[in-house]
Parts: structure tokens; sequence; C-alpha cells
């Protein structure tokens, strides 16, 4: 047993969500007043009560809010302004203790991600054992925000205010990084990972050794873009084209194969849109306008990088190891 | 070859500019219709994916009230003068030093934070407070360049320092696939052959953010002028 769960963020998360809704939804002048509000309450639904609702009640909810963002019914309001001058003023009076609250989250998160997995007391647990890390980030976003409550001396509503202000900026993109997960999980369904190793090996000359390594380190690259995930990759690409061609054909060792492989696959990660939460949330919490900003300035990134893994690859993997 | 236009119609409504999310859904109901699935189970595996990865979005939603309280007091102003006190400090340094800092942590398995945690409220203060970009909108594209750069910081130092000392992810991934695979491959090895690359994106690293001090520096307007 477990006394503290990931569903207890979950809920605390519908709350927010939950209270944001009533908060747009009485909220006159807002642009695009019920169908953010019904967008956010949905939303809020799903994940305070994501684990007990039918599933299928689930899919056509999730439906439902990708209907009202691509009608663009999903829209923050026009934000006042802040007062710079008093925005100044409050810094400098308040100083270091508004580091507090953002240094305690990752302090909480690492020591509680090696300690709260130790505490129990017979067969009862503290936490569940292998969310343990994420439960330790919740709990210091907890504790931030108490702390923060105090530092500034808010009233307790404009959590709600203040997060929702920043939940609105990066609007329905929040929901993407869980709606690609789902499109891999129809993708690996479907089979249509084997079609492209496929199609890979027989279109390319992978009997010469530079050839397969390049073609393998593309193959993970190219299918993490389409896929947005490196991980659903490697075992596709390895399968179709590292074991048969570079390990097999040509002697290669695994190791090398796999770790650089991996590594290539993140070359991929950097520029595709499908990586939602690490190259398009950003762009909407920094509140960036080229949705392709962060892409952008990541492609060299990419390009250096992914070189440098198959030169290391072709260099290495027939000469070392085993 | 059918089962491939799924991914046909991502790549198509991608290059349009289609709403990405409307994207995503018609992608993946075509690719299941095409696979036999009813409308109504691919909702339900639609619903199911969806409940299982909710806790992508968690670090998301319960920090933005930390920085939205604390920026509605001057968070991102304090910090800027911070590193307004440090004279060595630009945008590209700060940026580089983040990058490594990240990389060094996630060596040993720790998660430092992510860009809602670290980058918002932490980093691009801190990078525009030792660059600062001119009021208004004429300081728009040197903005934007510095937090495009403060994100790549936090997804390249993320990426590619994965569990070389402390395996968790990526590294036990690869050597469980190639069990199943039935070939034999050494955790020590895995690690080691991943040491290359997290030196070499440090100096990737060196190189872009000096190109965009650079572009700042030439963004800026000379004095007097």
């Amino acid at each position: 047993m477990n006394l503290l769960n990931l569903e207890f963020f979950f809920i605390l998360c519908g709350l927010l969500l939950a209270g944001l809704a009533v908060r747009i939804a009485l909220d006159p002048v807002h642009p695009k007043r019920w169908g953010s509000a019904l967008f956010w309450a949905l939303l809020a639904v799903v994940f305070a009560g994501g684990k007990s609702l039918p599933t299928v009640v689930v899919g056509y909810g999730v439906l439902v809010m990708v209907v009202l963002a691509a009608l663009r019914q999903v829209e923050p309001p026009h934000f006042a302004l802040r007062d710079q001058a008093g925005l100044d003023a409050s810094a400098s009076r308040l100083g270091n203790l508004l580091l507090g609250p953002v240094l305690l989250v990752p302090a909480v998160a690492v020591v509680g991600g090696w300690l709260l997995g130790e505490i129990h007391w017979g067969s009862v647990n503290l936490v569940e054992g292998r969310s343990v890390s994420q439960i330790a980030l919740g709990l210091g976003c907890v504790l931030a925000v108490g702390w923060a409550l105090r530092v500034t001396r808010e009233r307790p509503i404009t959590v709600v205010d203040e997060g929702g202000r920043l939940l609105q900026l990066v609007s329905w993109t929040l929901i993407l990084p869980p709606m690609l997960a789902a499109l891999g999980g129809i993708f690996a369904k479907a089979g249509v990972g084997e079609v492209i190793a496929q199609g890979v090996a027989a279109a390319l000359p992978v009997q010469s050794p530079l050839v397969a390594v390049v073609a393998y380190c593309a193959g993970m690259a190219l299918f993490t873009i389409l896929l947005g995930n490196a991980f659903a990759a490697f075992p596709i690409i390895t399968l179709g084209v590292g074991l048969p061609f570079i390990v097999k054909a040509h002697g290669g060792d695994p190791a090398i194969m796999g770790a650089l492989g991996m590594l290539s696959g993140y070359c991929g990660t950097l520029v595709t849109p499908m990586a939602a939460n690490f190259n398009l949330v950003p762009v909407r919490l920094l509140e960036l306008k080229d949705d392709h900003a962060v892409i952008k300035a990541q492609a060299p990134f990419a390009a250096a990088i992914w070189i440098f893994n198959v030169v290391v690859m072709y260099l290495c993997v027939y000469r070392f190891g085993r | 070859m059918i089962k491939l236009l799924g991914i046909l119609l991502v790549a198509v409504g991608f290059a349009f500019r289609v709403n990405t999310l409307l994207v995503v859904l018609v992608g993946g109901v075509a690719t299941g219709l095409i696979a036999g699935f009813s409308f109504n189970e691919l909702m339900a595996m639609i619903g199911q994916f969806f409940v299982e990865q909710r806790s992508l979005t968690l670090p998301v939603i319960l920090m933005v009230p930390v920085i939205g309280l604390l920026e509605k007091h001057g968070l991102q102003e304090h910090v800027a003068s911070l590193m307004r006190r440090t004279r060595a400090a630009t945008a590209g340094r700060v940026a580089w030093i983040y990058q490594v800092l990240r990389g060094l942590t996630s060596m040993v398995g720790i998660n430092l934070g992510n860009h809602a945690s670290m980058v918002r409220p932490l980093v691009v203060p801190m990078a525009e407070g030792a660059s600062p970009p001119a009021a208004g909108e004429a300081g728009d594209p040197a903005r934007a360049a510095i937090r495009a750069h403060a994100a790549a910081a936090e997804n390249v130092g993320n990426f590619f320092s994965d569990d070389i000392i402390v395996a968790v992810g990526a590294l036990l991934l690869i050597k469980g696939f190639f069990e199943t695979a039935g070939v034999e491959v050494a955790m020590r090895d895995l690690k080691l052959w991943g040491v290359p690359t997290a030196l070499w994106v440090i100096v990737v690293g060196g190189w872009r953010y000096r190109r965009l001090d650079a572009r700042l520096a030439a963004m800026k307007p000379k004095d007097g002028a």
C-alpha cells in the first residue's frame, strides 16, 4: 500500500484546471469565453478522473478538446501589461526571497527522489515506488506554492489566477505531449515501424560498412523525427537495420552501435515538432512568436552532433569492443 | 505501404501548418482505421494512452502557479538585476553554463529541471539580464534569439549526457532490447560509448552560444546613435 501516489497530484492539477475554467466562464470580456472554459473543464475532468472514467469516454473528451482547439476556440485573453515600476520596486524589496521557492523545487525533487522511496512502515510505503521522482517533483511544487504565497502575501485564489494566466499562454499545446504518445501507441499497434524498417533496408546499399552506419544513424534520426520519440525508433531501426547489417553482416560491436544510435535519435528529437514537450511547449511558455523558434535554434546542434556520432561510430564500431 | 498514410498525413499537415493537435488526431485515426480498428476502439485507445501519459504535462501544470506568483512580484526583474552586477556574464555564457550544469547533473541521474521550473523563471531572466535586449518591440528579435537558445540549452543538456554514471532510462531500454534480441551487451560499454558525444555537445554549445552573443552584439544599436 502507498500513502502518496501520482493520482493525488493529478487531482490537484484537476482542481487548478477546474478553477481556471470557472474563472474564464465568469469573465465576460474573455474573447473565447465558452470554448476556452469548456476546454479547461474537460481537461480538469480527464486529469482528476482519468483513472476511473471509461477510456472511450476520455477518448471522446479528448476529441472535443482537439476540435475546440482546431476551431480556434481556445485562446488566451489580452492580459493587461504589468506596471514595470511596481515590479522593479517589489523585486528590490523582496530580493532573494523570490528565489527561495524556485530553488526549493529542484532541491525537493532531487533529495526526495533519493529518499522518499526508502520510507516505509512495514508494508505501508510513503510513496509509490515507480513514480518516486515525479512525486518528489510534485511535492516540491506544492511546498513551493505555499512558500511563494507566504513571500508574496497573496490570497490563495491568486494561485489559480497567476497559474491560469501561464496555462492560457501555453494553451492547447499542453495536451500535445499525451496526444503524441497516443499517436505513437496507435502507430505501434498498426505495425507502422516494421514497414519503414523494411523500406530502409531494401532501398539502401547496406552491404558497405560505411553505408550501414550512415543508414542506421539516419534511420534513427528520421524515424525519431516522424514519431517524436527516440525510444520508439530504437527497437524498430535497430532490429531492421542495425543488427542485421552492422552487427551480423560486418561484425560491429552492438554496445557501441546502440549507445551512439540512441544519441543519433536524440538529434532527430531536437528538430521535430512531434517532440512537443521539448520543442513546442517551451515556445508558448517563453512567449515566442515563431512556433519553430526552438527547433531553428537547435538545428545546428543536431547537425553537428549527428555528424560526430556517425564519424565516431564508423571509426570505432568495427574496431573496438568484444 | 498503405499503413504509412497516417505518417504522410502528419507530414503534410505540419508542412501546411494545420493545427498540430488536429493533424495528430487525424493521423492516428486514419492509421487506426486502415489497420482495421473501429472508431470507438480508437477513441478508447486514445483515451487510454492519454490517461497513461498525463504525467508528461504534470511538471508544467504544477510549476506554473509558483512561477506566476513570483513573477507578479518581480522574480524576473530580480534575477536580471543580479546578472547585471556580474560583468563577465553574457546571454551566451549563461546558456552554455546552464547546458553544462544540466548535463553534469543528468549524468548522475539527477533531473535538475525543465522548461517550466528552470528555463522560464531562472535561465531566461539571467540571460536577458546579462545581455539586455532593447525595450519594447525593438528588442523582440534579440529576446526571441535568447529565449530559443535558453530552451535549446535545456534540451541539449538534458538529452546527451543521459545516465553515463547512473543508468536510468535510455541505457536500460537499450540493454533490455538487446537481451530480448539475444545479443549480449555490457552496461559498462554502453556508458563508456556515451562519453565522447557528451563531451562533444559542450564544444558545440560553446560554438552556438558564442554565435548567439555575436548576433546579439550586432543587433545592439551603437552607443550615442
